[in-house]
């Protein structure tokens, strides 16, 4: 590809959304190794936060290859639809919002978390992280493309 | 390096580690496993108990099982015919992991015909009649309560056991058990504290044939 022809905006926000699919398709392996591989039992709020990050990994690379800074648009909706779907989920894990409104079938409770790394860090905590990360690195190489 | 090229490394990268990770945490539950068969009887078995089979057979398979489970009822004949298969060598325990909404009263039930000698009975009745009384996933403890009326039992006596404590204690010794064991799904098999490399019948009579070769 001839980079000469691009201006200076274009190579940094084409890099932004390039780290976005990496930390999308890091985040959709990871998860896939934890149900898959380690057999952490996944409940209804997971699947639903896996609905709005699986297709990103697809989607952000068509936008990629050629380079359509459109493609933010589309995937922002997945993005919003994620993280508040994580942050329902950690608000809960948390005990904020009462265990009787979680809609989870019995035996895989929601608010039962699995895996901890660092101590602090559960899975519904590294999911919100994760979309929030995706929406600020969306965010920037949108901003880059229309300053 | 153009833009594809750096996509596709980093791809290949990531798939790669995936890969990688995967085979390592393989082995490593291998090992695990290996290292866990034996020595964790006194999680695995539970005196008391029911026991299908000589007493002082060497191969003793524990399964984990909820009465509402399809599988578990479909596994049920093969149980029998290991028993019989390698006669005086094998027997069967049973242990309650009701998973299943209402099943925590149904294996109440169980182990009060238990109390009065009539586990098996009980249980084969109940697999039998699985479909008239769970339905939609759901156990009806008293349809099963109806169903176990047929049975030459002292009815009033387990119903007054179903809710005493010491079958409150021996269920959640099973429950404990069963978490300590990673059971997370009905039927899981553990062969002399062995437990299957994956689901199936083939895996079972496999390590159900090695048990026995190697204690006799």
């Amino acid at each position: 590809m001839d980079r000469k022809n691009l201006p200076q905006t274009s190579q940094t926000g084409w890099s932004l959304l390039f780290a976005a699919w990496i930390v999308v398709t890091t985040a959709t392996l990871g998860s896939l190794f934890f149900s898959e591989v380690m057999g952490v039992p996944i409940c209804v709020l997971c699947w639903y936060q896996r609905i709005a990050m699986y297709p990103l990994v697809l989607i952000l690379a068509l936008g990629l290859f050629p380079y359509d800074p459109r493609v933010v648009r589309y995937a922002s909706a997945l993005v919003v639809a994620g993280w508040l779907t994580a942050l329902f989920q950690v608000l809960l894990v948390i005990g904020i919002i009462p265990e009787s409104v979680q809609p989870c079938v019995q035996g895989i409770p929601c608010s039962d978390t699995h895996i901890s790394i660092f101590g602090f860090l559960n899975i519904p905590a590294l999911s919100l992280l994760t979309f929030t990360l995706v929406g600020i690195l969306l965010f920037y190489s949108h901003k880059k493309e229309s300053p | 390096m153009n833009r594809k090229t750096i996509f596709i490394s980093v791809a290949g990268i990531l798939l790669l580690a995936f890969g990688m990770a995967t085979m390592i945490f393989q082995n490593h539950q291998a090992t695990l496993h290996s290292g866990v068969a034996g020595q964790n009887q006194a999680v695995v078995q539970r005196q008391g108990a029911p026991v299908k089979g000589p007493a002082d057979a060497r191969v003793t398979i524990v399964e984990f099982f909820d009465p509402a489970c399809g599988t578990c009822r479909d596994f049920y004949p093969y149980l029998k015919q290991f028993i019989d298969q390698y006669p005086g060598k094998v027997n069967v325990m049973l242990r309650y992991a009701p998973l299943h909404p209402g099943s925590d009263q149904v294996v109440k039930m169980l182990e009060a015909a238990h109390q009065q000698g009539k586990f098996w009975q009980a249980l084969e009745l109940l697999f039998l009649n699985q479909d008239r009384w769970i339905i939609n996933h759901t156990s009806q403890p008293m349809r099963a309560l109806n169903i176990l009326n047929s049975l030459d039992i002292d009815q009033e006596k387990l119903v007054a056991d179903m809710n005493s404590p010491e079958i409150a204690r021996i269920i959640q010794k099973d429950l404990q058990d069963s978490q300590t064991l990673n059971v997370r799904a009905t039927p899981e098999y553990f062969v002399n504290g062995r437990p299957m490399p994956s689901f199936g019948y083939q895996q079972l009579s496999q390590l159900v044939k090695e048990a026995v070769i190697e204690a006799y």
